[in-house]
């Protein structure tokens, strides 16, 4: 292992010089299958990939959000649909139900979301150590997949940095449902544009099958997932 | 405190050959029932939830196209994606083989202790790629000691053990097992033996790690050429806390991890967790591009890595064996892997994907036997989300082994013989018969349906050496299947 330190500069700037090594990479795959590709003629090829998988929904409107919460009922989440004057009544609800106290909310939040009087501490960006030491977080939701029960989560206004929704133990999300859709095709075209955004799927909470295959939740990320379907 | 001294690895051009081990393994009782219960349980559930995609076919044509068509153009896609990934704020260097990627690997952490001092710590990821490597050895030989903090991961490494599956590393330790490792190395005498006390304590364990070690190392499930965005797929949120706490990350991840188009996203998320663990989707997937201001690590590197990947890419028959996605659902269908569990293979990488990959990414010489290590029954490439035809490959790595020994080998001389009669339809059909006629002095009947054959002559005698054959069946399905029709149903 101590061979040919030479070529690395470790500094407090890491710089590792591996230019030689790319440039023989680059000329093994071309030696390897052929010239170095035309964009043109990529992008013809990559658009002639067929994709005959379904890319959108083929279940009714009311029938995905019924997919969805039955989805997320199967991981143990509780799910409510609630009318937007309701959310912050139901959030108070769903706090006293599962004991939770301390709160940490991403900036950007939608004020009317919670009810009044909670201890809702809003993240200024405090290290893991302090996160560690909140019941949970509240945050919304970029788009949810009802197919898969899965919820994604961007770092905007209301969602905030990965950190927020990984430590705490306890994770209430308020989903609107023009942003359910059925199939996950559908979800990666409404994630496109903001696609350099730090991303989060979550289906369910922290879950390992690596004991003789049984389902054990939580082992490191947050055990406990609420959701509020709004709309 | 050199631990790595102690450790025996999963190395091909050091262990014993296939045969040999898989006889070890087929004594171990417990072993083998500990494989066949995951690999049941698995299998189950991947067919439940395959079954319910009505698209599930389209799902893998278009898997198993974007797959050769990024192989087609790997050095058109890496460049994008170095260009992207940069562009964003990550470091991606190059690595050749494993030596050069353990050398990067371990320059990076000594250099990410802030402040001048290096680290000497890292908390890991679950990745295929670094066992590959044994960048746990080469990093501890340095000095610098590295926790996995999946929950397998952490069971092996707590247990002096070795991986043996792709998805599910630990699959063939039972919970009473796991809890001894863990009341000896976590020193927790009264811990009980419910999955979820043992879970538990992992995460006691493992937490204490994640808010304080400062550099992480992960692999990569997919690199997305078209925003330099990494993806990792994940259970436990382990990777999340690697990925997203400490001030560096360090990624490795072999060339043929790149995918095109941040779309394409949808056909393999589709894919993998459905085939790996048969769940609609896994707990967590993540995705981050570069770094990002006030969210995730500080300093990001990438490593990208040959070894030997160029080499099975040139061999344009093995070169499909490059669009595995290691969802391992090819060893839970793999009757010789269910038998012998993955450390027969004497590789990281085992079952059929195993069989495939390591002989060509290990130079064939300390593989040889791996390819043999199949049936050819067909199970594997049926499971397989992106289609890889694994029987194909692993007959044209036999015929290769086969070039490689001596042309007056009786195995070599069999498998010309059998090229011979395989291409010609006349021919199959011809020996097909002759076989019946001259098999019917070897057949043992055992009272049941069809005999067996225990005993062959002559250079076939190897064959029957490790197995019984069946006997050939009285008509050949083509012929059925032709009488059948010219009876009109
Ligand atoms: S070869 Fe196919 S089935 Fe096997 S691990 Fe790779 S992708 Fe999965």
């Amino acid at each position: 292992m101590t061979g040919g330190r030479s070529e690395v500069r470790v500094g407090t700037e890491t710089t590792v010089d591996s230019s030689g090594a790319r440039t023989e990479i680059l000329r093994r795959i071309r030696a390897a299958k052929g010239a170095t590709p035309v964009a043109a003629a990529v992008e013809r090829e990559w658009t002639a990939i067929e994709r005959g998988y379904r890319r959108e929904a083929t279940r009714e409107r009311e029938a995905v959000l019924e997919l969805l919460e039955d989805r997320l009922r199967d991981y143990d989440a509780h799910v409510v649909r609630v009318r937007p004057d309701e959310v912050a009544g139901s959030v108070a609800a769903m706090l006293r139900e599962r004991g939770k106290e301390k709160i940490v909310v991403p900036t950007g939040l939608a004020a009317e979301w919670l009810p009044e009087g909670g201890a809702f501490v809003v993240d200024d960006g405090a290290p893991a150590t302090e996160l560690d030491h909140f019941d949970g977080v509240i945050t919304g939701a970029t788009v949810a997949i009802a197919e898969t029960g899965s919820i994604v989560l961007q770092n905007v206004a209301g969602q905030g940095r990965r950190a927020v929704t990984l430590v705490p133990d306890y994770h209430l999300c308020l989903v609107r449902v023009e942003d359910v859709v059925e199939t996950v095709p559908e979800a990666m075209d409404r994630l496109r544009a903001t696609a350099d955004l730090p991303t989060t799927f979550f289906s369910g909470p922290s879950a390992t099958a690596d004991i003789e295959m049984t389902r054990i939740k939580g082992v490191h990320g947050p055990r406990f997932l609420d959701v509020i379907l709004i709309g | 405190m050199s631990r790595a001294a102690e450790l025996t690895v999963l190395d091909p051009t050091t262990s014993p050959a296939f045969p040999v081990a898989a006889k070890t393994m087929l004594r171990d009782a417990q072993l083998r029932k500990n494989v066949r219960h995951a690999t049941e349980v698995i299998q189950n559930k991947r067919a439940r939830v395959v079954g319910e995609m009505p698209d599930w076919q389209q799902l893998r044509e278009a898997g198993r196209q974007i797959r050769t068509h990024t192989m087609a153009n790997l050095d058109f896609y890496l460049e994008e994606f170095e260009r992207n990934c940069t562009k964003a704020g990550g470091v991606v260097h190059w690595a050749r083989d494993s030596a050069e990627a353990k050398q990067i690997v371990t320059a990076l952490v000594k250099a990410s202790g802030s402040g001048g001092e290096g680290a000497t710590e890292v908390i890991k990821i679950k990745s295929m790629t670094t066992e590959e490597i044994h960048l746990n050895q080469a990093l501890e030989a340095a000095g610098i000691h590295a926790y996995e903090t999946d929950l397998a991961e952490l069971i092996i490494q707590l247990g002096h053990d070795q991986p043996s599956h792709i998805v599910v590393p630990a699959l063939h330790k039972n919970r009473q097992q796991i809890r001894e490792i863990f009341q000896r190395e976590m020193n927790l005498p009264e811990l009980g033996e419910k999955p979820e006390d043992l879970a538990d304590a992992a995460r006691r364990f493992l937490r204490e790690k994640f808010l304080r070690v400062k550099t992480a190392v992960s692999g990569a499930n997919f690199l997305i050429a078209e925003t330099g965005g990494v993806c990792i797929v994940e259970s436990e949120g382990n990777g999340r806390m690697c990925l997203t706490l400490p001030e560096t990350l360090i990624t490795v991840a072999g060339i043929d991890k790149v995918l095109p188009r941040f779309q394409d996203l949808e056909v393999v998320l589709q894919l993998l967790p459905r085939s790996a663990t048969g769940e609609r989707m896994n707990p967590y997937n993540s995705i981050w591009t570069g770094v990002h201001e006030g969210d995730g690590p500080r300093s990001f590197h990438v490593v990208l890595m040959d070894n030997a990947r160029t080499e099975v890419l040139a061999d344009e028959e093995g070169r499909q064996t490059l669009n595995c996605i290691r969802c391992g659902a090819c060893q839970n269908a793999c009757p010789v892997y269910r038998q012998t569990g993955g450390h027969a293979y004497g590789s990281v990488y085992a079952g059929p994907i195993g069989a495939i990959l390591t002989p060509q990414l290990q130079k064939m010489h300390y593989a040889q036997s791996l390819p043999y290590a199949s049936s050819l029954c067909g199970a594997c490439y049926e499971v397989c989300p992106v289609k890889i035809n694994i029987p194909e490959v692993l007959i044209h790595l036999r015929n290769k082994v086969v070039e490689q020994k001596s042309s007056l080998d009786p195995e070599a001389l069999a498998m010309k013989t059998m090229a011979l009669i395989f291409r010609s339809e006349k021919r199959f059909r011809a020996a097909q018969r002759l076989g019946r006629i001259a098999e019917a002095p070897l057949v043992r009947r055992d009272g049941q349906d069809g005999g067996w054959i225990g005993w062959l002559p002559g250079i076939l005698g190897g064959w029957t050496q490790v197995r019984d054959l069946q006997e050939m069946p009285k008509e050949t399905f083509r012929d059925w299947w032709e009488k059948r029709g010219s009876r009109g149903n």
